[in-house]
């Protein structure tokens, strides 16, 4: 389909957005949620199954208590009521990557509601309502062979691997957030960022958005100005924090085009397309969706103490907002500063390179700078580039000592991208350290006043500006290994000039 | 030494511990038993022969190295086919499962093996648990001992035939709407329905979740009691499994033989009257109730208004539970798997699969339950049927701030002919009339033998407080010691 989008600028001009986002999490607990399988990603296929988690006849789930707890914390952070009685559910639909062909969840009576969370865009604060918290068991993966598409529609054969069935999963749910205009895809990042965040902050998942332990679905929605809201439709497949925006700019561009053709939206789950940006519409519900959710009967319910999620709430850490406005104090940064590092996503990543020895500016630098540079040339999250807080100091470290010069620096960084090593491995192996002896350096410098005697007598005659060229020579002749500033001293030194 | 099979468990344990008769001889002495019988009453599903004569090995073996053994150690048992055994077929009385070896024992297996008790083999029930009389059994139903033309009543009426038939001295049953107390009333044995949540499902093929209870089955109360303390208590794999102590049942039980039952206060369900028991059974029930006076209770009745609704309540919270419960049987990971021929799509295979694995019970009962889910109807079927089971749960602690224990007849009728009841479910469901309202409140129920109405078997209920199985045990092994235990002819 080949529909020439609106422009964007039009889009928002015309309509308004309401957007709304559905986060799972995998926590990170050590055990599944209802059995006490290990829940490390990456092992063979179905070799972390028992009894339990493959749904087998006469087998029982048993709740995971730091599940539970991880989840009213990260209720308690995003400003939650905790249910002081709630229930879990069973969502009941035929799957094959679902061991009991029912999901266990939570509907009517979820662990925390009604909460928010202040994101920053531009400056701005904008509070998102959170409608839920919920926890849930995860579903295993299928993959389908021999199909065209990868569904299991058409496909020769499906395998499944249940090693992911079981592990704990939350369910954040936003209410609609309407009012946001022309900011809504960057609403829709900021808040899945912040979100991302405070979850790391409170150690309950690695949120690695790549590896599925953080998945987002976006809905998405126009509306004339002063009518009613639109009818919505659901993103899946939204891998990174750059397709959380795309794809609901995506989606706005598709439905105005829809609309001004006169069109009608259809209430319908879309997948989004990393390469192309752009979304199509998923499988429909084939079941209806009447999940004929009921209580879990194998569980009990559950009553977290009141006294309990006072100490939980008490111990909660330093939410990202205020630490972040706690770095910016101690780095020195003004908002605006403050505002590009948070656009880079380099908060964490400059306060580790900042722990592991490095001055916030230089820090600054580098990852704001070279690396950020990188991390859009190739896509990649900025976290993801391949060089670590740690290297980072430690490049710096060599550069503060006079081994290595900005120049050398970034050649060497480039390798730690590539993954040749720790710094100090790389200047050595390549041969990239500074000539910091100065008998070669005056060898070269000697050389270089022989070879332009002319250059040598203007600066002699007190033309030190000239003197540059006499430098880039040398430079030359050590393949930039060599301190521009000493060289410059020495080169004046010898033909008796004062700097 | 007389035939071990005529025992009670009670006796075998001490032959056993005496050293009187081996676990081997008394294990084989079954197995001979089962050969000569079961061909008859088809109370058996699977004879583990082998692992029962090894599991009789390793106790004689303990008891010459001077182990303590327990106070069943060496006494064989039977067990229904509900429960998961580990590499041992476990159908549930299903086509779905047939040839189905779990990869693991249930709680109660494992703390049967822990206890000494040999196991047998698996015993024949209705599909799933659902029904009252074996007929729905996917490998056809067991007999009655008594008359082999009759049912040995259900779902659990292999193990009660086993008893009846001197094949087993113990059985494990398992009663989600009266499963271990119907097949015990109408057999003429003993069937203890525990305190749900006093005995672990861990490893119990699911029927309905919130009902299901796993149970003790035997001759007489004590032995009954005995089996109940050996598989009881908390289990942690169970969530629902109740983190108390097993009430002392063994004592209870010793107690209720001395024959004084004076002090103990029993009440009579108005609403169980009129027309729901048949005349024969009536009188029996009525006899029994002489009976208990003269023993020193005090008889009062007393009024359960809800109790009326139980039967309809039931019939929608178990087919809802079931529905769910038995989606997972679907031909993907194990059990049955039909029509997959390489052209068909998955949920074809999936359809063909349940439709061909799963008999017509079982069927009705998940398309009740799957409607009684379904968006729209929920709160009229399933919310609803939920509201009235906290009224009957409301009757039954009403009545035991008057009672220390409800008695009844176990179950409208004495054993029907096979195939009288197969045709109208209704008919069969009224089978449970008088077992179900225990199973909606929780409570523990017991049924033990209080005479005969035309020479079959009648049971009397006795239905206490959750948590206070003891008192059960007490009043039944009273009326035990009054009646006597019924004897089957023999075979």
């Amino acid at each position: 389909m080949t529909t020439t989008l609106p422009a964007y600028d039009e889009v928002v001009a015309r309509y308004e957005p309401v957007i709304g986002l559905e986060t799972h999490v995998e926590l990170g607990t050590n055990t599944k949620m209802f059995c006490g399988c290990p829940t490390d990603f990456g092992g063979e296929p179905n070799t972390r199954v028992c009894p339990v988690c493959l749904g087998l006849p006469g087998s029982l789930p048993v709740a995971n208590k730091a599940a539970i707890e991880a989840t009213i914390r990260i209720g308690l952070a995003l400003n939650c009521s905790i249910a002081t009685w709630c229930r879990f559910a069973r969502k009941n639909y035929f799957y094959p990557d679902m061991p009991k062909n029912f999901q266990i969840s939570q509907y009517d009576e979820p662990l925390c509601v009604d909460g928010y969370l202040d994101v920053e865009v531009n400056g701005e604060t904008v509070r998102i309502g959170i409608e839920r918290v919920h926890l849930e068991e995860d579903t295993g993966k299928t993959l389908h062979v021999g199909g065209a598409t990868g569904r299991i529609h058409g496909a020769t054969e499906s395998l499944v691997d249940y090693n992911r069935a079981g592990i704990p999963l939350v369910e954040i749910v936003t209410k609609p957030i309407p009012g946001t205009g022309a900011l809504a895809p960057e609403v829709a990042r900021a808040y899945v960022t912040e979100l991302r965040d405070v979850l790391r902050s409170l150690g309950v998942s690695d949120v690695r958005m790549e590896e599925g332990s953080l998945r987002c679905d976006v809905n998405t929605s126009l509306n004339l100005p002063g009518e009613e809201w639109g009818t919505r439709t659901e993103t899946k497949n939204v891998n990174s924090l750059r397709s959380v925006e795309r794809a609901v700019r995506s989606e706005m561009l598709r439905q105005a085009a829809v609309l001004d053709a006169g069109g009608r939206i259809t209430q319908e789950t879309r997948h989004f397309h990393e390469d192309t940006g752009d979304t199509t519409p998923g499988r429909s519900k084939e079941t209806a969706t009447d999940y004929r959710y009921f209580p879990e009967p194998d569980l009990v319910p559950l009553a977290p103490d009141p006294a309990w999620v006072a100490e939980l709430k008490a111990a909660l850490p330093e939410l990202p907002r205020l630490h972040r406005r706690r770095l910016q104090e101690a780095w020195g940064l003004s908002d605006l500063d403050m505002q590009s590092v948070l656009n880079a996503g380099a908060v964490e990543l400059i306060e580790a390179t900042v722990a592991a020895g490095a001055t916030p500016a230089a820090a600054r630098k580098w990852w704001l700078g070279e690396l950020s540079r990188r991390a859009n040339e190739t896509g990649v999250e900025l976290a993801d580039i391949g060089a670590t807080p740690a290297q980072v100091a430690e490049l710096q470290g060599l550069v503060d000592a006079g081994k290595l010069n900005d120049k050398l620096a970034r050649t060497v960084l480039e390798g730690v991208v590539a993954g040749e090593g720790s710094p100090t491995e790389i200047m050595t192996n390549r041969k990239l350290e500074v000539v910091s002896d100065t008998g070669a350096l005056t060898a070269a410098v000697d050389e270089a006043i022989a070879a332009n005697p002319a250059i040598a007598d203007k600066v002699r005659s007190g033309k030190v500006a000239a003197a540059g060229a006499l430098v880039g020579a040398v430079m030359k002749t050590t393949r930039g290994q060599a301190d521009a500033q000493t060289v410059r001293t020495l080169i004046l030194d010898r033909l008796g000039v004062q700097a | 030494m007389t035939d071990v099979t005529a025992m009670t468990a009670t006796q075998i344990a001490g032959l056993v511990a005496t050293g009187a008769a081996s676990a081997v001889e008394v294990t084989q002495a079954h197995l001979d038993r089962i050969a000569a019988v079961d061909g008859r009453v088809n109370a058996f599903l699977h004879v583990d022969t082998e692992g029962a004569l090894a599991a009789a090995r390793d106790v004689d073996a303990r008891r010459a190295a001077g182990e303590e053994l327990g106070p069943l150690a060496g006494v064989p048992v039977a067990v229904k086919d509900v429960l998961t055994t580990k590499g041992v077929p476990t159908t549930v009385g299903s086509k779905i499962l047939e040839g189905w070896r779990p990869p693991y024992d249930s709680t109660i297996v494992q703390r049967l093996r822990a206890a000494g008790t040999v196991m047998l083999g698996k015993t024949n029930m209705d599909e799933f648990a659902m029904g009252s009389s074996t007929e729905y059994s996917a490998y056809g139903p067991s007999r009655n001992p008594w008359d082999t033309d009759r049912i040995p009543g259900g779902s659990g009426g292999g193990s009660a035939a086993a008893l009846a038939a001197y094949e087993a001295p113990l059985a494990i049953g398992s009663d989600t709407g009266g499963s271990i107390r119907q097949p015990g009333a109408v057999t003429g044995t003993v069937g203890a329905k525990p305190t749900y949540g006093g005995t672990s499902r861990y490893g119990l093929v699911a029927f309905s979740s919130s009902l299901d209870t796993p149970g003790p089955c035997a001759r007489t109360v004590l032995d009954a009691a005995l089996l109940h303390a050996a598989i009881g208590g908390h289990d942690p794999r169970d969530s629902t499994s109740i983190p108390a102590p097993v009430p002392d049942v063994v004592a209870a039980a010793k107690l209720g033989a001395t024959g004084d039952l004076s002090g103990v206060r029993l009440g009579i369900v108005t609403e169980f009257g009129g027309e729901g028991a048949e005349p024969g059974v009536t009188a029996a029930f009525n006899e029994a109730v002489d009976t208990l006076t003269k023993l020193g209770a005090e008889i009062v009745e007393i009024s359960c208004p809800h109790f009326r609704y139980a039967l309809p309540a039931y019939y929608l919270i178990a087919p809802s539970e079931c529905s769910s419960n038995l989606a997972r049987f679907d031909g993907v990971r194990f059990g049955l798997r039909t029509g997959d021929d390489g052209n068909r799509s998955l949920e074809e295979v999936m359809s063909l699969t349940r439709e061909a694995g799963f008999g017509p019970e079982v069927k009705r009962r998940i398309m009740l339950g799957t409607y009684a889910l379904s968006s729209g109807y929920y709160d009229a079927y399933y919310g609803q049927a939920q509201k009235v089971r906290t009224l009957i749960t409301r009757d039954f602690t009403a009545a035991f701030e008057r009672v220390d224990a409800l008695i009844s007849p176990t179950t409208p009728f004495v054993a029907f002919p096979l195939g009288a009841r197969t045709s109208d479910p209704y008919q069969m469901y009224l089978a449970d009339l008088f077992t179900i309202p225990s199973n909606l409140y929780g409570g523990p129920g017991i049924s033990v033998p209080c005479g005969l109405s035309e020479g079959l078997p009648v049971g009397l209920q006795v239905m206490a407080p959750t948590l206070a199985d003891d008192r059960m045990y007490r009043v039944a092994a009273a009326l035990e010691s009054a009646v006597g235990t019924l004897t089957p002819p023999t075979m």
